[in-house]
């Protein structure tokens, strides 16, 4: 009970981070058609940022500032690298996010080396929520789903209820349109990516302390968040939601489970031993195989649903 | 047996019925012009016999085959071919190779790839032939791409006859041309669709009364007369759906 | 007009091509000879590993150049075919000789193109890219489960020398080696040419350009799509046979996602638009990966930056530039652009100069600070900790801003001139 119980909490708040992470990228891809391959780099760079401007000034102003300086990077990358990309079509784009996420990886190591930095998660945060049962739920963990939601409310709002949220849902579908209304529409592009990438960035200031903060970060949640957003179908901020908070489960459950095919057929009576053919297949613990079960859903919904959970659009 | 049959074909998108049960005879080695105000649904209605977009109700048979619910090649390959109003080429390849390429599957070579292009008798002079019905000898290895809008016209119909499909649809054919490349566009399109069967979408009146044996005249996605050309002129309706009523 | 095709007597006259022979032989000769011009110690292997990242960028640019497939994850069937040509090569049972053991390989890559390509290729455009991505994550995630196909951390070895001797060749030399890839680089090389010239290769080409008119000239655009796949698969397994030959060694980096990204990353460097671009594609890859990185440990960034400015600058690849130089040339125009040209190069090199050597300070400084604070460049030393290589670094790039905004836009201008004169005289010849 309390294990189901803690680890649903861990599996949900580790969804509610992917979903910081999808919801940016899902963002920038309905609105520009533009993959960000470097959406997880930014997120690297939030971390890093926040180590940087935490060691001197405090973890909280660190929550507010790095994303800043996160967004402000991703718009300026925008408006110099991706813009004058836009004629060329979207594989140029798509290629040219790709050479961004190498080059920002050799970027942060540069500045603060190859091995991991101690970004730590501030004193008043790190200390035990509740405890049930003699397990406790950290408070910071708490926290990191209170940003998510709040930020995730945020967004809903300024999309449904400002006016630029209006023009940027117009803009996702018919910028061209949109344009002709008279809106600059390439500086709202910018402002979406900074934005997006600002996401990116907030989700780095808070995971990364709460995991690990070293160059190899990106490429650890760079790939499932693409499972991510396919999975709830490309372009759908709400499928992004879903599929997070299934995948965070799904994961967290399964690398806790070290039952494998060959326990279940014992228990029902089947004597399987490492004579038995198919023996290494069958001993495989859920456990074990939790590292492809992103990737294994991702193939199973692109082969029976392409649309994805929630797509609207392929 | 008719060459092209649609039977009370409906097509709705999402809560709008655009086909409001279109029904259409076309015989074997007829002309027949679709024409229709703005809106009416002459270009979904050819989307629809092409098998671009599925039908929502009645059926479409090709040469006495119901073809609802198949798929565009599968449909090509029963004999009907297609152009489009919006030049529809392979940019990148010469004008030589796109034609070619619409000779490869009704030539039988399929999905080969161990047989030489260069060496495929039939396909070369089929091409050639092709090429020089359209008119573009002197272009056949500039891209498609670059070619002036005209010639793309031009391009766009020899790829749809290239094949050799009995039933040709033709969806605008002279949009954009001038009087003089419209009349060499009529003299054309009679010439290749020679004892095939045609259907064609056309604005252009003195385009219809060139070429075609029968004019349909569909008004919100509805067939509301099919007759020849000069009893078309004279329905009291044709009239008013053009003019609006006296 | 085509000379030599007489229509009307029926009969085709073609003249010998004797230039598309002139090529191939050349191409066969560099192969032959280049270990004669290379002979330093390394350069035998430098050339191997050229050769088989040769076959591996032309299978994947069947996909990406002739198809408009952008792959994130063709090493899966390199890799596989790696895989299972490593274990032919020790199972004790098989006695396939070395010589063939390519063919393993290539026969691997295709039976997982067959099963894998079903899937994917049901999707185009964006969707295909990432099922492919996520496909090779599957594959790589997969191999450290299954340690008993896949070695587990350590990967598989074998020795390239066993069997019978084939007329005395034993594979133990690293000669032998590039040999066998040299030879095996020609077949495949011819092959692939081959197929851009079937009836296959070219409704590729058309699947490439506009996959929905295919559908209406009779073609299903997703059987096109898999059996390129299933082909291109063939050959990347393969290039995974041949380096398992070269290296002896097999892991699970050769299924990963990183290498899948690396040979996206040469072929387009080298330039998807021309059958030869993934050629150059994988000289540059290798010169990056191997060479370079024994000389500087900023050579990631190199990399990074040399592709974002090609994909910014040049995006048809160096193969485009080349031709479009070419091109210049033979239509006599060469002398026209020459000085310019000079200039320009001439203030873009100088300004790679003091970017190389910024980057090779900072790298020093924060990476290597243990060395202590002084690092050797170009064979002069340099103490990070003074503020004079930095200037000189800096006035370095100063002046090639200056010198590439002077020079740069009187080059465009001419560019421009010499390619518009170029146009109108080929339409001058077609009209």
């Amino acid at each position: 009970m309390e294990f189901t119980l803690f680890t649903l909490l861990n599996g949900v708040s580790y969804g509610l981070l992917l979903f910081m992470l999808s919801s940016g990228l899902t963002l920038i891809f309905s609105m520009m058609g533009v993959l960000n391959f470097a959406h997880a780099s930014f997120y690297m760079l939030g971390a890093y940022v926040a180590y940087a401007i935490s060691a001197r000034l405090g973890f909280w102003p660190a929550l507010v500032l790095a994303p800043l300086v996160v967004g402000l990077a991703g718009a300026l990358v925008e408006r110099y690298g991706l813009r004058p990309l836009h004629k060329f079509g979207h594989i140029p784009e798509l290629l040219f996010t790709f050479g961004l996420s190498y080059l920002m990886v050799e970027l942060v190591q540069l500045v603060w080396g190859r091995a991991a930095v101690a970004y730590p998660i501030p004193q008043e945060l790190d200390r035990p929520l509740f405890t049930l049962f003699a397990t406790s739920f950290p408070m910071y963990r708490g926290f990191m789903m209170l940003v998510a939601l709040s930020m995730l409310a945020a967004i809903w709002l300024v999309l449904t209820r400002s006016r630029i949220g209006l023009v940027i849902q117009a803009a996702l579908t018919h910028p061209e349109a949109v344009e002709a209304l008279g809106h600059n529409v390439p500086r709202i592009f910018m402002w979406v990516f900074g934005g997006g990438c600002a996401l990116a960035g907030l989700a780095g200031v808070i995971g990364g302390n709460a995991f690990v903060t070293e160059p190899g970060m990106a490429a650890t949640v760079g790939t499932i968040i693409f499972v991510v957003v396919v999975v709830g179908g490309m372009g759908s901020l709400a499928g992004a939601f879903v599929a997070s908070i299934l995948i965070g489960v799904l994961q967290t459950f399964a690398v806790a489970l070290d039952y494998s095919l060959m326990t279940l057929l014992n228990w029902a009576g089947a004597g399987i031993t490492a004579a038995t053919f198919g023996y290494s297949l069958l001993k495989v613990t859920i456990a074990q195989s939790a590292p492809i079960l992103p990737f294994l859903l991702l193939v199973l919904i692109l082969i029976f649903r392409p649309k994805g959970l929630m797509g609207m659009r392929e | 047996m008719n060459a092209l049959e649609l039977k009370d074909v409906r097509k709705h998108f999402g809560k709008s019925e655009i086909i409001r049960g279109a029904s259409l005879v076309v015989t074997k080695g007829e002309r027949c012009a679709i024409i229709g105000p703005n809106g009416a649904g002459k270009s979904t209605l050819f989307n629809l016999v092409s098998g671009r977009f599925p039908i929502s109700g009645g059926d479409i048979c090709l040469n006495g085959r119901s073809v609802a619910g198949m798929r565009p090649f599968e449909i090509n390959r029963l004999g009907l071919a297609r152009s489009f109003q919006i030049s529809n080429l392979f940019e990148k390849l010469s004008v030589y190779d796109n034609l070619r390429c619409a000779v490869l599957y009704a030539l039988g070579y399929k999905y080969s790839f161990w047989q030489r292009l260069g060496g495929l008798r039939d396909a070369h002079e089929r091409t050639e032939q092709v090429l020089e019905d359209i008119g573009l000898q002197r272009q056949r290895d500039v891209p498609a791409g670059v070619l002036t809008y005209a010639e793309q016209r031009a391009l766009e119909i020899g790829i749809t006859i290239a094949g050799g499909a009995d039933v040709i649809l033709l969806d605008e054919p002279t949009a954009g041309m001038s009087r003089s490349e419209s009349d060499a566009a009529v003299e054309l399109i009679a010439r290749v669709t020679e004892g095939k069967t045609l259907v064609m979408v056309e604005h252009d009146m003195s385009v219809v009364f060139g070429l075609a044996d029968k004019i349909a005249v569909l008004v919100y996605g509805e067939v509301i007369a099919c007759d020849s050309p000069a009893n078309i002129r004279a329905n009291r309706d044709v009239q008013a759906a053009y003019l609006g009523e006296p | 007009m085509k000379p030599g095709l007489n229509r009307a007597s029926g009969l085709a006259y073609t003249p010998l091509n004797l230039s598309r022979y002139l090529v191939w032989t050349c191409f066969a000769l560099v192969l032959l000879a280049a270990p004669l011009v290379f002979t330093k110690g390394a350069a035998l292997s430098i050339l191997s590993q050229i050769g088989t990242l040769m076959i591996f960028g032309l299978s994947y640019n069947m996909l990406l150049g002739q198809g408009g497939m952008l792959s994130f994850g063709h090493a899966v069937y390199s890799g596989l075919g790696a895989f299972f040509a490593i274990h032919a090569m020790n199972h004790s049972g098989l006695h396939v000789p070395t010589t063939l053991i390519a063919l393993v390989g290539g026969v691997a890559g295709m039976g997982f193109g067959v099963l894998f390509g079903y899937v994917t290729t049901k999707k185009a455009g964006t969707t295909f890219a990432m099922i492919t991505l996520g496909l090779v994550e599957l594959v790589f995630a997969s191999s450290l489960m299954f340690p008993g196909f896949f070695g587990g951390e350590g990967g598989v070895t074998t020795n390239r020398v066993r069997g019978q001797a084939f007329f005395g060749i034993t594979y133990g030399p690293q000669i032998q080696v590039y040999y066998l890839i040299a030879g095996w680089l020609f077949l495949s090389t011819v092959a692939m040419f081959a197929f851009t010239q079937t009836p296959l290769g070219r409704m590729l080409n058309a699947v490439r350009d506009n996959p929905e008119r295919v559908e209406f000239i009779g073609y299903d655009t997703q059987s096109v799509r898999y059996l390129t796949l299933i082909l291109s698969a063939f050959f990347a397994g393969i290039s995974g046979a041949l380096s398992a030959i070269n290296f002896e060694i097999v892991s699970a980096e050769n299924v990963s996602a990183m290498r899948s990204g690396a040979v996206l990353l040469f072929v387009f460097i080298g330039g998807i638009g021309f059958f030869f671009g993934p050629l150059v594609g994988a000289v540059v890859g290798v010169f990056f990966t191997v060479m370079l990185s024994e000389y500087s440990a900023a050579w990631q960034l190199y990399l990074g930056l040399f592709f974002i400015a090609v994909v910014r600058f040049a995006p048809g690849g160096l193969s485009s530039l080349l031709m479009l130089l070419l091109r210049v040339v033979k239509f006599g125009k060469f002398g026209r652009i020459r000085t310019p040209l000079l200039a320009l190069l001439s203030c873009t090199l100088f300004g790679l100069l003091g970017l190389v050597f910024g980057i090779e300070l900072l790298y020093h400084l924060t990476l290597d600070a243990a060395d202590g604070s002084v690092v050797t460049l170009f064979g002069w030393r340099f103490d990070t900790h003074s503020a004079l290589p930095w200037l000189a670094a800096a006035a370095m790039l100063l002046l090639a801003c200056v010198g590439y905004r002077k020079t740069a836009p009187a080059y465009m201008a001419l560019w421009g001139e010499v390619n518009a004169d170029i146009a109108a005289a080929v339409r001058r010849d077609v009209a």
